[in-house]
Parts: C-alpha cells; sequence; structure tokens
C-alpha cells in the first residue's frame, strides 16, 4: 500500500488511516454474520454457539455430521431439487420476457415509455408482503397456488424487474447503425436479432438472468404464502428448521450456499469478462 | 442482366416528412444513372441524409415513388434491398473478426464455402487489407476500420453502394488517401455509388455528377467542375469554393451580358444567370481566382480602385484582402507566378474581371 503522501499533516495522516479503519470496520460489520455461520456448521454438538473444544480447536469438537444429515434427509434433498427447478425455470422465463421488454423499451418511438417502464419493475419496488398477498389472493382464483407453475410465474414476475433493467442499460451503449448495417447486407429481423444484437447484450442478459435466479433461490416471502409442502424450497425449509426443529444442518445448507454463491458469481463474472473482451469492448 | 441505359435509381416526386408538417425532402426527382458516381452534398438538415436513407430502406417515402433498376422499392424491406451500405461510424460488428464481418453478407446469401473464401480474400486484397483477416474491428485504427466498412458492402457485388459520410471520422491525410481509394475502387469495379457528404473539396474530388442539396431541395445538379464554374444560383455559388459577393441592381439585360449597379458604387458588366428583368435585385458571385489586380488597359470591361487591406502568404498563391465598392472583405487570389506584381499592405491598386466570370444571381 502506498501510504499518506510526504506531504501530509499529522491530521490529514490520522484520517488517512483512520478512514482505512472504518472502511475495515463496515465491511466487518456486512460480512461477520456469513463468517461466523461457516465454521459453526462444524460443530460436533447440536448447538449454534462455540462450544470449549471448537474455540481451543480441539479436532474432536468439529464434523461433517451436519453435512451428512443434508445427504441423509429426504425433506432437505427434496428442498433442494425444488429450489432449482423453480429458479431455473423462473430464471429463463424472466431472461426472456425481460430481454424482450427492453428491447420494446430501447425504441425511441415507444409511447408512455416511462409508464411501462414503471409497471415492469413495480415487483421490486413494491413491498414484498403486499406483492405476496396479491398473488395468493390472485392465483388461488386461478387454482395455481400450491403448485409448481404457480411458483414459478409468481418468481418470474419477481424476477423480470432485474433482467429489464440490465438489459435497457447494456442497450443504452448500443449502436443502432449496427442493426441498420445487418439489414443492408441481407440479414432480415430475426437473423439481425440472433447474430448482432443478442451477442452484443449478452453481458446485460447474463447479469440480469442471475439476479433472477438469486432472486428466487432465496426467496421465502413468495414461497411462504404461495408454496405447499410439495414445493418447499431451500429458503423455506430453513425457515422450518429453525421454527420446528433447531438443528445446525441449517448452518451446513447455509455454508453450502455461501460456497454455491461464489462460484456463481465467480464463473458469470468471467464469462462476462470473456465475452467483453471477444466484443473487443476492453483491451486485452 | 438490366438494360445498361436505364437509370440505376430513379426518385420520382418523392416528399419526406417526418411529423407530417415539415417537409424536410421537397419533390425529388433525380435519376442515377447505372455506374455513376453521385454526390448528394448540402449543409446538415439539407435533406440528403434522408434521401440516402429512403433509398436504403430505413425511412419510408411520405410521397412519390422510388425505383430500383425499375423496380419500385417502397414496399421492399431494407434487406431485400440488396444495396450495398457504408456507415458514418463504419457499423463493424464488434464481435466479429474482419473475416466474420465480410462473410456475414454472404452467409445470409447461403454461398458455399470455397465462394466465400474467395470473395473475401478479393474483398481484403482490393482494400489492401490482406493480413487482417483475424483481427477484431477494435484492434484496428480508424483508416483500417474504414476500407472494412467499404469491403464489406462490396463483397457480395451489390449493383448500388450507399456512403453515408463515410470518411467524417478520419483525420485530414488519411481522409485525401481513401477519397482516391475509394474514387479507384468505383472506377475499377463499375459500380453505381450514392455518396452523401458536406465536405465539397471531397464532392468535387470523387464524383461524376454532384447534386447539392438545400432545404430540401436539388439546387444543383452537374458535374464538379460545371458546378463550381457556373453555379446556377447565390447558393450554390457561395456553398461552393470561395466567393466574392457583390449586391446590385439590374439596369439592362441585353442577351449575353447584363449591366448591375452596384449598391453605392457604379455599373457592372456581368453575365445573367437567373436574374428576369430590369429592376431585380441580384447578386454578382465571383470567383477570388478570376479576378486580376492591376489588369492591362482595355482587357477588361469592370475595373475598379481598391485598397489592399491584408496579404496572406499561402505559398502558390497570396491571398489578397481588398477593399471594393465598399465591400472590405473582396479576396483576390495572386498566383505566385514568375513577375507577379509585388503588393504592400495599404497600396491603392486597380480589380478587374471579365463580363462572363462576373455572374448575376438571386438576390437571396
Amino acid at each position: 500500500m502506498a501510504g499518506p503522501p510526504p506531504y501530509a499533516t499529522p491530521l490529514y495522516r490520522s484520517w488517512y488511516y483512520g478512514f482505512r479503519f472504518l472502511c475495515a470496520l463496515i465491511f466487518l460489520f456486512l460480512i461477520a454474520p456469513i463468517l461466523v455461520i461457516m465454521p459453526l456448521s462444524f460443530n460436533a454438538e447440536p448447538y449454534f454457539t462455540f462450544t470449549k473444544g471448537m474455540l481451543s480447536l480441539d479436532p474432536d469438537a468439529f464434523s461433517l455430521r451436519w453435512y451428512e444429515d443434508i445427504i441423509n434427509n429426504q425433506q432437505w434433498l427434496h428442498s433442494i431439487k425444488n429450489s432449482f427447478i423453480v429458479g431455473i425455470a423462473s430464471t429463463i422465463l424472466a431472461t426472456t420476457l425481460g430481454t424482450l421488454a427492453a428491447l420494446g423499451l430501447s425504441r425511441s418511438y415507444l409511447p408512455y415509455r416511462a409508464a411501462i417502464m414503471g409497471v415492469l419493475i413495480s415487483p421490486m419496488i413494491v413491498p414484498l408482503i403486499i406483492t405476496a398477498a396479491g398473488m395468493y389472493f390472485f392465483y388461488s382464483e386461478l387454482r395455481l397456488t400450491q403448485t409448481y407453475t404457480g411458483l414459478i410465474l409468481a418468481h418470474t414476475a419477481l424476477g423480470t424487474p432485474f433482467v429489464v433493467i440490465t438489459v435497457t442499460a447494456t442497450l443504452v451503449g448500443f449502436d443502432h447503425s449496427l442493426t441498420r448495417a445487418a439489414q443492408s447486407l441481407g440479414a432480415d429481423p430475426v437473423r439481425t436479432f440472433f447474430k448482432v444484437q443478442m451477442p452484443l447484450i449478452l453481458p446485460g442478459v447474463i447479469s440480469g438472468a442471475l439476479f433472477a435466479f438469486v432472486t428466487s433461490f432465496d426467496e421465502v416471502v413468495v414461497v411462504l404464502f404461495m408454496a405447499g409442502f410439495e414445493q418447499r424450497t431451500i429458503p423455506r425449509q430453513m425457515w422450518a428448521g429453525i421454527r420446528e426443529q433447531i438443528s445446525p444442518t441449517i448452518l451446513a445448507v447455509a455454508t453450502l450456499l455461501i460456497i454455491f454463491s461464489i462460484c456463481l458469481m465467480t464463473a458469470l463474472e468471467l464469462l462476462r469478462r470473456r465475452n467483453e473482451r471477444l466484443r473487443g469492448l476492453s483491451a486485452g | 442482366m438490366n438494360d445498361t441505359s436505364e437509370p440505376i435509381v430513379r426518385f420520382i416526386d418523392v416528399q419526406k416528412s417526418y411529423d407530417g408538417e415539415v417537409l424536410v425532402v421537397k419533390n425529388l426527382n433525380l435519376d442515377i444513372a447505372r455506374g455513376e458516381f453521385l454526390t448528394m452534398l448540402g449543409p446538415s438538415g439539407s435533406g440528403k441524409t434522408t434521401c440516402l436513407m429512403m433509398l436504403a430502406g430505413f425511412e419510408p417515402a411520405t410521397h412519390g415513388e422510388i425505383l430500383l433498376s425499375g423496380r419500385p422499392i417502397n414496399n421492399v424491406p431494407p434487406y431485400k434491398r440488396g444495396i450495398g451500405m457504408v456507415f458514418q461510424n463504419y457499423a463493424l460488428f464488434p464481435h466479429m473478426s474482419v473475416w466474420e464481418n465480410l462473410a456475414f453478407p454472404l452467409e445470409v446469401r447461403r454461398m458455399d464455402k470455397a465462394e466465400v473464401k474467395r470473395r473475401i480474400t478479393r474483398a481484403l486484397e482490393m482494400v489492401r487489407l490482406p493480413e487482417m483477416a483475424g483481427r477484431r474491428p477494435g484492434q484496428l485504427s480508424g483508416g483500417q476500420q474504414q476500407r472494412v466498412a467499404v469491403a464489406r458492402a462490396l463483397v457480395f457485388d451489390p449493383d448500388l453502394v450507399l456512403m453515408d459520410e463515410p470518411l467524417g471520422a478520419l483525420d485530414k491525410n488519411l481522409r485525401e488517401e481513401m477519397q482516391y481509394e475509394i474514387k479507384h475502387i468505383h472506377e475499377s469495379l463499375g459500380v453505381s455509388v450514392v455518396y452523401v457528404t458536406h465536405d465539397q473539396a471531397e464532392a468535387l474530388t470523387m464524383s461524376n455528377r454532384i447534386a447539392v442539396f438545400n432545404d430540401g431541395i436539388v439546387q444543383q445538379l452537374s458535374s464538379p467542375d460545371e458546378l463550381y464554374e457556373r453555379p446556377q444560383n447565390a447558393f450554390v455559388a457561395q456553398f461552393i469554393g470561395e466567393n466574392n459577393r457583390l449586391l446590385g441592381t439590374v439596369k439592362e439585360i441585353n442577351g449575353d451580358s447584363c449591366t448591375v449597379e452596384v449598391d453605392g458604387s457604379g455599373i457592372v458588366q456581368a453575365l445573367p444567370v437567373n436574374i428576369s428583368g430590369n429592376g431585380e435585385r441580384t447578386t454578382l458571385s465571383l470567383r477570388p481566382e478570376r479576378v486580376t489586380i492591376n489588369p492591362p488597359e482595355g482587357t477588361v470591361p469592370n475595373v475598379f480602385d481598391g485598397t489592399v487591406e491584408e496579404l496572406i502568404y499561402l505559398g502558390d498563391h497570396i491571398r489578397t484582402r481588398v477593399n471594393v465598392c465598399g465591400h472590405d472583405d473582396f479576396i483576390v487570389k495572386v498566383p505566385n507566378a514568375s513577375g507577379h506584381a509585388a503588393l504592400a499592405e495599404k497600396a491603392t491598386v486597380k480589380v478587374g474581371w471579365a463580363t462572363e466570370d462576373c455572374r448575376a444571381l438571386d438576390a437571396s
């Protein structure tokens, strides 16, 4: 680290280090709950606290029993499967719908653009509990509560705004003469979309899809209203786990989820960078 | 193949309005011959780019008909017109290599691999970039990108290529080099080119014919030399090249000459171009290189006294600003020929010009 410049006054110096200390505290505040969970998930005892053995780093105080518990527990395995089914299906739907909406919204001649945008992103702004309650009553009329279809559609509605926003942002920098060029070269609108527009807005689409997936993956409020026992997702199972049978299995699941999230983020960021490099937008 | 005497493009009574009120293009009638290099020249907002976009199919004509090789194309979408186009900002696909960019129009047309390869190789050689096939547009200089854009617009052998201010983003030297290059490509391929620019030097260098646009109307359509030497109205005279303007009133028209009383400074013999009657206001247009300093006695009919205000040495000629007939912005280009008159600022000189070099145009 460079340190303060040589002309720094004592006051400037104390601010320089004080500021960095403050930043570190904020960072710790954000990440501490996550950091605490990870070692606790290896607890040999069925408690949510650090035992004396753990604090003295006694190997016998640590175990993988809660991880084994996940594998042996049908409910957990079922909820993990559900989370992926609902997450992936609603991500595909949200990404398709959101991308199409963003393309339409980028047309300069579209009337009432601000109003349409407002409606599309309202699920992100309206308090979730209100959306969930509204969906519950609406979907029960259509007999979609306690079905996979209903839950997937509900999560699609929640995930679409993220896709709309990220793809719209990507389209702001999109050079529309490229679509004209493609057409002048003989490509019809469909080919133009898949060969020219889509590859160029892909980073925005990927980011949007990621947000949509994560939204579905960690969503519990709508699931509480909409899902039956059959549709329990991971967050719903954790909710039940805390309320019904207090077991550190939850901590093991949480740790796995954190690792999964980090892998997902890293993979997508690498993919996005690779795509940008291919587009020739950034050097090297 | 089509009849070669038939125009490749015909605009028939074409009008265009974006808002339903203001006509951006007013009643355009224009025939473009096969193999011709036609430039649409004009200030921004004159309607030239709109005409190009209507021809390309990106803007519908509000009224009138556009024919391509005799066929009406108003209802043909841009991707079925088969017209090559070079855009102002090149519009190369940034996610494709140069090779893939050139292959794009060929693959759309489902050509077989060998033919695609042959054509791309030929096109890259034409623009002298055969070793750049694997690069991406972002790795090329502006001039190279422009060459690739030209190659891409020509690689599928269109009969007609449109160019929308393609050299606008290049620096001066490169722009001139590219002008000659595009001109040579046009000559060797025999393709028809419609070129839009606001740069008159570019238009004069490259074109067979130039259509000067202003206010949605073609002001004059003629060859570069014709346009420069015989402008048909005051706008064209002012827009093309440098021009001295003297305002006056027509006294008498008689055949190939007319007498004009220049405001407050006497009678000038001029060539009537688009004036109709006595008493009409007129703009006299004079090219700076057609004015002589201290002409020999009796050689030219128009001789006036002037004062040298400023001398700018430009090597091949000396740009001389003279106060004549109450105008202190009268420019004379004195060629740096052997034995030319040595002038000094504030010197009193005579300036003179011939009747046919002084064109009496409309007053606007």
